[in-house]
């Protein structure tokens, strides 16, 4: 353990060998609380396991292998080394920094880091009572245990790009890795779980994530209806995600509204949410026997959500959310990347989207922790490392490299 | 032993927090349930047991509400307020997402029962900032989810659909992951400082952080991106990748051919099916299998490396329409390729990788006689397993015990229940 320094997790260090989302989203979380997260990164390919590394988006169109945007973006407050494991002595140096780690952690396909002499027994030699939490598609043992992900195929086979969709069409899915961002909370959570229990019990553990089965685990209700009512969402009309199962709420849904690839979200929780939504309206819709009890209107929802439709798409979508909302119905414009980040109120008053400082590209935003600790809370100062850029530290301070032989390992190729 | 087992939590009933609750419920921790005297709303939630409603038969509280423990305290009196701060008193947890200012006009919220608990971690969390701009909007998982970036980016190619909410709770549940992210952030804190602290969670916020390149290609370079059937939104549009099967069921094809062995392995495929003949883009393949790793950067400059890429998809397009989903899926994994089956979500309980890591779990409900199957364990922790502690409770189940572990004595008990306080 290090000293603790008064951050929430000051007191822990990391051996990172996590990348892209779903790894590093993880270890960026705990190192916004303080925790010591030191990356390892290959010298022989620039680090380019980590796809993300030097990719899109680009500031200022500048690019380069420390340049990349999302990198930046998903490893803040993080320490880079490079080492080159394929070396005796880049071995050594990696043993000696396990050595004093709490954590180790990664998200390689599984086999990848036994391979590379990582195994938890292996591991464990080395570092008694250490936490190895790994993080992949399907785990470390099973039928599927070779088979390779990223996000979307992840999001695929746990069910939850098919839940995901309008009836009559294919899968509408996730625009965006879920699953990447999800599996790193739950590493996260993981790794908070197994330092826990070592502060009570003394001892470390290996946790085996398998990203698929933290999202099947995501579609509880229906997996119920599924095995005690042997109802699956596999059917006729199903799913209509805009809708509401469970609860049954209606009208419940996105709809048009004024302008180009304008929407809102409505949805009527209750009876008086609909009886005010036809007051803002102005309609007769609440008189109609079709629409007069929630069955009823369930039984009519096609024909309901055109009627809403029709005068949504005539309204302006913030204006409309809002007297909506002042008549004490949920509803909001489906906000644009643009208009959330930099005019929305609440995001702006939380303090969602904190400036870095990366070496390299200088100033930029971004997503900061939706949630604020009284005592100890997160801080996000410092950008992504450049490759390298903290061996001096490392290598030097940490694990008492001499100078001069820290110039013979660049010589040499080993960091 | 388990990972959580020396916490006590209590927990105010509320369709938004519930998740969190299990999550903790079920690594372990002592989460006591505390409802309503006629028991949490989602107790009215469908689905039901046999479709029949009833207080005890909605699947969906049996799933949210997984090996906690239940009570009910009718907070609106002075006595069910004060067993409150008694139970919590001996908590090392509180969560609420109560309604915006009920706790404070009641006088137990989270700020108010910390004191003289400094060891207490409370966790409020509201779907916007407390004290914030839109404290008083309303919102429901589908408002969230359409405010806060993910409907942007989830939908369809043609912009006259519109941007879909992606179904089973995820806006409540991701404002519940990061309620535990936090809460065990403190833990870790305590177990070194000894002292608690307070835990706000912003749910509009936690959506805004979870949609990838939405958030960041605004925040680096302010660039919109759009929404595509299926696949990632992007700034610039993308080929399609998913594909329906032969037996009418779909994949996504993932990541096409890129290195020579990918070009072997497909043109081998093609033969072993009989599709070589038919597919019109042969020489390409030959191509790519003795052109080396295709950089995917010059696709737009590089004629030869454009047809080359198009060609490895084309091929696995052809494959997947000449077989079932299944085989396509195992098929393309087998010579490497990411490619995903998209099931629903009941059929992963079904699927042999997925019993093999035993993810289906039989919980017994001993008052039905029966056991039912839930899915399983996020995560496989290997020396402080997950489990499944017991079914939700009853309403009001584990009343008497909660209170004589908590110190009440056996007439206050009866005092509070005469009073119709529990």
């Amino acid at each position: 353990m290090r000293e603790s320094d008064g951050t929430a997790l000051g007191q822990l260090r990391i051996c990172d060998f996590t990348g892209q989302l779903a790894g590093a989203g993880a270890t960026k979380f705990l190192a916004a609380f303080g925790a010591q997260v030191i990356r390892i990164e290959d010298p022989t390919n620039e680090g380019r396991w980590d796809i993300l590394r030097g990719g899109q988006p680009f500031k200022d169109e500048r690019r380069g292998i420390n340049l990349g945007g999302s990198f930046n973006n998903h490893n803040v407050e993080k320490l880079g080394i490079t080492l080159n494991l394929r070396t005796t002595r880049g071995k050594e140096l990696l043993h000696e920094l396990i050595k004093i780690s709490d954590v180790v952690s990664e998200n390689f396909a599984a086999g990848v880091f036994e391979r590379l002499g990582l195994s938890y027994e292996e591991l464990r030699a080395l570092k008694d009572d250490v936490i190895y939490v790994s993080n992949c598609g399907f785990g470390h043992s099973g039928p599927y245990v070779n088979y390779k992900t990223w996000g979307p195929v992840v999001q695929a086979v746990s069910g939850l790009t098919f839940s995901s969709g309008l009836p009559g069409q294919p899968s509408a899915g996730w625009g965006y890795s879920y699953m990447d961002h999800t599996g790193a909370y739950y590493m996260a959570m993981a790794i908070l779980m197994a330092v826990h229990h070592r502060n009570v019990t003394g001892e470390g553990q290996w946790v085996d994530m398998s990203c698929t089965e933290a999202g099947a685990s995501l579609n509880g209700p229906a997996l119920l209806d599924y095995t005690v009512n042997g109802r699956g969402l596999r059917r006729e009309g199903s799913p209509n995600s805009n809708r509401n199962q469970f609860p049954a709420m209606t009208p419940h849904g996105i709809y048009e509204t004024e302008g180009d690839d304008n929407w809102i979200g409505i949805s009527c929780r209750n009876e008086q949410d609909w009886q005010a939504l036809c007051g803002v309206a102005g309609t007769a819709w609440a008189d109609d026997a079709r629409f007069a009890t929630l069955a009823d209107r369930l039984a009519n929802e096609d024909d309901l959500d055109r009627r809403i439709t029709d005068w949504t798409r005539h309204q302006e979508r913030f204006d409309l959310a809002s007297r909506l909302q002042a008549a004490g119905v949920p509803a909001t414009a489906v906000q644009r990347p643009g208009e959330r980040v930099d005019h929305d109120g609440d995001t702006a008053a939380w303090g969602l989207w904190p400036t870095v400082k990366q070496t390299e590209m200088g100033d930029v935003r971004v997503d900061g922790m939706p949630v604020h600790l009284s005592e100890t809370d997160w801080k996000l100062e410092r950008g992504a490392p450049c490759l390298g850029e903290h061996n001096d530290y490392v290598f030097g301070e940490l694990l008492g490299v001499s100078a001069a032989e820290l110039v013979s390992l660049h010589e040499e190729g080993v960091v | 032993m388990t990972a959580l087992s020396d916490l006590r939590v209590i927990e105010l009933a509320n369709d938004r927090i519930a998740f969190a609750g299990k999550l903790l419920a079920d690594m372990g921790a002592d989460v006591i349930l505390v409802e309503p005297p006629g028991g949490d709303a989602t107790r009215g939630y469908e689905p039901f047991l046999d479709d029949e409603p009833g207080d005890e038969r909605s699947l969906y509280f049996w799933h949210y509400n997984t090996s906690k423990r239940g009570i009910t305290i009718d907070l609106e009196t002075d006595a069910g307020r004060g067993a409150l701060r008694r139970l919590v008193a001996t908590a090392d947890v509180f969560l609420e997402s109560e309604d915006a200012g009920r706790l404070e006009a009641l006088g137990i919220d989270a700020l108010s029962l910390r004191a003289g608990h400094p060891e207490l971690i409370s966790v409020s969390m509201a779907p916007f900032m407390r004290g914030g701009p839109r404290e008083h909007e309303l919102a429901t998982d589908l408002t969230l989810l359409a405010g806060g970036g993910p409907a942007w980016s989830c939908g369809y190619d043609d912009h006259s659909l519109p941007p879909v909410r992606g179904g089973g709770n995820q806006g409540y549940q991701t404002g519940c992951h990061y309620a535990v992210m936090a809460a065990l952030v403190a833990l870790v804190s305590r177990d070194v400082t000894g002292a608690g602290q307070h835990i706000d969670v912003d749910m509009h916020a936690a959506q805004n952080v979870t949609t990838e390149a939405g958030s960041y290609s605004w925040l680096v370079a302010e660039e919109t991106v759009q929404r595509q059937t299926g696949r990632h939104a992007g700034v610039n549009p993308s080929a399609p990748s998913q594909v329906q099967c032969g037996d009418g069921r779909w994949v996504n094809t993932g990541v096409p051919a890129r290195r020579g062995r990918d070009y072997e392995m497909v043109l081998q495929w093609l033969a072993e099916r009989g599709l070589d003949e038919q597919f019109p883009a042969t020489p390409l393949l030959e191509m790519g299998k003795s052109h080396g790793i295709l950089d995917l950067s010059k696709i737009a400059t590089d004629p030869a490396i454009r047809e080359m890429f198009q060609a490895g998809r084309d091929a696995m397009v052809l494959l997947a329409q000449n077989m079932s989903a299944y085989e396509f899926f195992e098929g393309a994994q087998q010579r490497g390729f990411q490619v995903g089956i998209i099931y629903s979500p009941e059929e992963v309980m079904e699927d042999r990788h997925f019993k093999a890591r035993r993810f289906p779990t039989e919980v017994p409900h001993p008052d039905l006689g029966r056991s039912f199957t839930y899915p399983g364990a996020p995560y496989l922790f290997h020396g402080s397993p997950w489990q499944i502690q017991r079914r939700a409770p009853l309403l009001g189940e584990h009343a008497d015990a909660i209170l004589e572990e908590s110190g009440f004595a056996p007439d206050e008990v009866a005092q509070l229940r005469a009073q119709g306080v529990v």
